[in-house]
């Protein structure tokens, strides 16, 4: 056999070890997801990225590919329950897009917009969650946290620093800073590292530069995320 | 005459009469009139019955979303918001604006204000003005006029797009754009903006003039009924320029009593608070602004475009200047103070504003690239703007952390407020005492209302001592209990 799968039925390449994400993002084939990074270790947490596979789901940003597989992807039903778990999402956080620094360039935001997703549909949980601005360059807003591990990621693989992490369990999961005080300020975050520039959201943000870009020019503002991240934007 | 009608003597054996919501105004209000058995006035009072809480929910947040943040106060003036705070950010940054940063905030401006005014003018109180205040009442609003008098309605449409189409370019949006942060903004005026803003300026001028003619016309016609309908005197409040000019982004306070002498001049407007104070009422959530010098009783005033007409000494464009002479003219030398003549004001700020943009227009610094600046990081920011309804007051404190931690913000409406009142109880006494009520009287005092063009959900803001009552009724509706806490926080039975 060919190392070929099929996704909504066109047939695309892929290399070994490759997984479906990677075939698809190489092909051009656009798979909903927030916590997939191609720069980063694949981490299956936001479940997105879920396809069906010769009748399974499964996280696309995990599953390598195989030769045959026949997946599904672009389809009402895992396009409705990606516009569910989206809606969790949003209702679980406290994101108001209106007033946020990062509409327009949010990635929670633009796939909201590339679902259809037109009101959060669960009772809002409005959570209290702290905001810290005690570094003097950098702003961290758990409010807008979706728990992606991407900072934590970044700051692990990239910046070699391991400021970020996550504590507590299930919905009483935050997003935690490795300091003495637990405080950003008082980290060895830098402005310049790996872990600034990845959050999909606006939980983590370079101080003063909120509404810099004008409304028509930002990352979404004339192209879906699916253009947008088949073309190679992520951050 | 202030404060009389405020608060009957003996209001349980007086019949209620209520009107609500008020209609024709942005947000949401209620006149309650108490009336003897011959309908005799004895209380009458305009209460605000929304309840918003900016000044709280924005501490914790960073102080450079407070500008596009606290423009969701209102969806009719955000830009006067908007540009409130970045003036008192601007602060924050220690900014100086560059040309094009102030020209483009102030072309903006000039926008929201053409906007409002043909909002307010065509669609709210036209119907009362053309019609009459006690018309048939299924025809007297904007369908009605756009049925009766088409091309008045089609000018003013026009006026308000063309208004929300300069918010857009500059802003991003029509409504709640992003143009201006903290020390400047956000884009510059391509030229091909400029040239599509350019093409339809004439027409915008011409029918702003028409606008004016139009008031004139309409209050020429019964002038002694126009002047007297709610009348009362007041001090006026207002921004102005340096030279006196009448001046809708910057300038000092002037304030000027009844009798049009000097309250205080040119005064820092980042010292406002030793200037106003002000005073919460049980029986409503808008608080009441009154000048310290004068104290509570006596210190009352009215802000918006009739308080900058008057007060000013000219307005630096030639047509609106010229119109703001006639209007001085016909009030003898001296400034007007009837209820009906804002309407008068507000069309010639109107077209200040079409001759404004135009001039602007013509200003190669709006093409420029120099958009933003700072300087020294300050801890306290204070901005004042002259919004549609009048002077509009943000005051935040931000902390090392750059975390808003206090946010005092006093609302053009809100300044108007003992003055609604007044004109309520004006007219009440005039048209309504001891008569029978009909919906076309009761409508006497919505007018009067609506010459401030009140914005009621931007002024009810306040969080933390606003006075509450609540009332138990038995099945009859008879008053068992009452518990109210007062504006200091002190619960009584």
């Amino acid at each position: 056999m060919s190392d070929t799968l099929t996704i909504d039925g066109k047939e695309i390449p892929y290399r070994p070890g490759q997984t479906i994400m990677d075939a698809a993002m190489a092909a051009g084939v656009y798979i909903p997801h927030l916590c997939h990074n191609p720069e980063f270790k694949p981490h299956g947490s936001c479940k997105l990225c879920m396809v069906n596979v010769n009748g399974r789901n499964v996280a696309s940003c995990t599953m390598p590919a195989a030769s045959g597989m026949t997946v599904l992807n672009d389809t009402p039903e895992l396009n409705g329950a990606r516009r569910s778990l989206l809606q969790m999402l949003f209702a679980e956080g406290n994101h108001l897009c209106p007033v946020c620094e990062r509409s327009g360039n949010c990635h929670l935001q633009a796939l909201a917009y590339y679902l259809g997703m037109t009101n959060p549909h669960y009772v809002q949980f409005y959570p209290s969650r702290e905001v810290d601005a005690s570094h003097p360059d950098v702003l961290l807003d758990r409010n807008r946290c979706i728990m992606c591990e991407l900072c934590v990621r970044a700051s692990s693989e990239v910046d070699g620093k391991d400021v970020f992490g996550l504590s507590g369990r299930g919905i009483q999961t935050r997003l935690v800073v490795n300091a003495p005080t637990g405080l950003l300020g008082d980290s060895a975050l830098a402005v310049s590292d790996k872990a600034v520039q990845v959050c999909p959201t606006g939980a983590l943000l370079i101080k003063r530069q909120g509404y810099r870009v004008p409304v028509g020019r930002r990352m979404f503002d004339h192209k879906p995320i699916s253009v947008v991240q088949t073309e190679g934007g992520h951050d | 005459m202030a404060f009389e009608l405020e608060s009957a003597a003996h209001p349980e054996n007086l019949k209620r009469v209520v009107i609500e919501p008020v209609t024709r105004v942005e947000g949401h209000g209620k006149v309650t009139l108490l009336l003897d058995e011959d309908n005799r006035v004895h209380q009458a009072r305009f209460h605000i019955v929304e309840f918003r809480g900016f000044e709280k929910f924005i501490q914790g947040r960073p102080y450079w979303e407070v500008p596009v943040l606290v423009q969701r106060l209102c969806g009719i003036c955000p830009v006067s918001h908007h540009l409130a705070a970045s003036k008192a950010m601007d602060m924050i940054v220690g900014a100086r604006l560059t040309p094009t940063a102030e020209k483009l905030r102030r072309l903006m401006h000039f926008g929201q204000i053409l906007q409002s005014h043909a909002l307010h003018f065509y669609y709210l109180a036209s119907p009362d003005l053309l019609f009459g205040f006690d018309s048939d009442v299924a025809r007297r609003n904007i369908v009605g006029v756009a049925a009766a008098y088409p091309e008045i309605a089609r000018q003013g449409v026009a006026l308000r797009r063309y208004g929300q189409e300069v918010i857009r370019i500059t802003a991003g949006k029509r409504v709640h754009g992003t143009g201006s942060i903290p020390g400047g903004v956000n884009k510059n005026l391509s030229m091909e903006e400029r040239d599509t803003l350019l093409k339809e300026i004439d027409d915008m001028i011409a029918w702003s003039q028409g606008a004016v003619e139009l008031v004139k016309k309409v209050y020429g016609g019964r002038p002694d009924f126009h002047n007297g309908f709610g009348y009362f005197r007041s001090s006026f409040m207002s921004l102005v320029r340096e030279d006196g000019a009448l001046d809708l982004y910057h300038g000092g306070l002037r304030a000027r009593d009844e009798h049009g002498q000097t309250i205080f001049d040119h005064v820092d407007y980042t010292h406002y608070w030793d200037y106003i104070h002000e005073e919460v009422k049980p029986w409503s959530y808008m608080k009441f602004p009154f000048i310290r010098s004068k104290g509570r009783e006596e210190g009352w005033y009215r802000v918006g475009p009739l308080a900058r007409v008057n007060n000013c000494d000219l307005i630096p464009t030639p047509l609106a200047e010229a119109e703001r002479k006639a209007f001085k003219a016909f009030g003898g030398g001296s400034a007007l103070h009837a209820t009906l003549a804002y309407h008068w004001a507000r069309m010639i700020e109107m077209l200040h504003c079409v001759e404004g943009i135009k001039e602007l227009l013509h200003d190669p610094d709006l093409l420029g690239d120099d958009l933003v600046t700072q300087g020294q990081r300050g801890f306290r920011g204070v901005g004042v703007i002259e919004a549609p309804r009048g002077t509009l007051i943000h005051h935040y404190r931000v902390d090392e952390d750059d975390l808003i931690v206090r946010a005092n913000l006093i609302v053009s409406t809100t300044h108007n407020n003992q003055a609604m009142n007044e004109a309520v109880r004006q007219v009440a006494l005039q048209y309504l005492d001891g008569q029978n009520l009909t919906e076309g009287l009761l409508n006497y005092i919505e007018v009067a209302i609506r010459a401030f063009d009140p914005c009621l959900s931007c002024a009810t803001h306040a969080l933390g001592q606003m006075p509450l009552e609540v009332e138990l009724q038995d099945a009859a509706g008879q008053v068992v209990d009452r518990l109210a806490r007062n504006g200091g926080g002190e619960t009584a039975r």
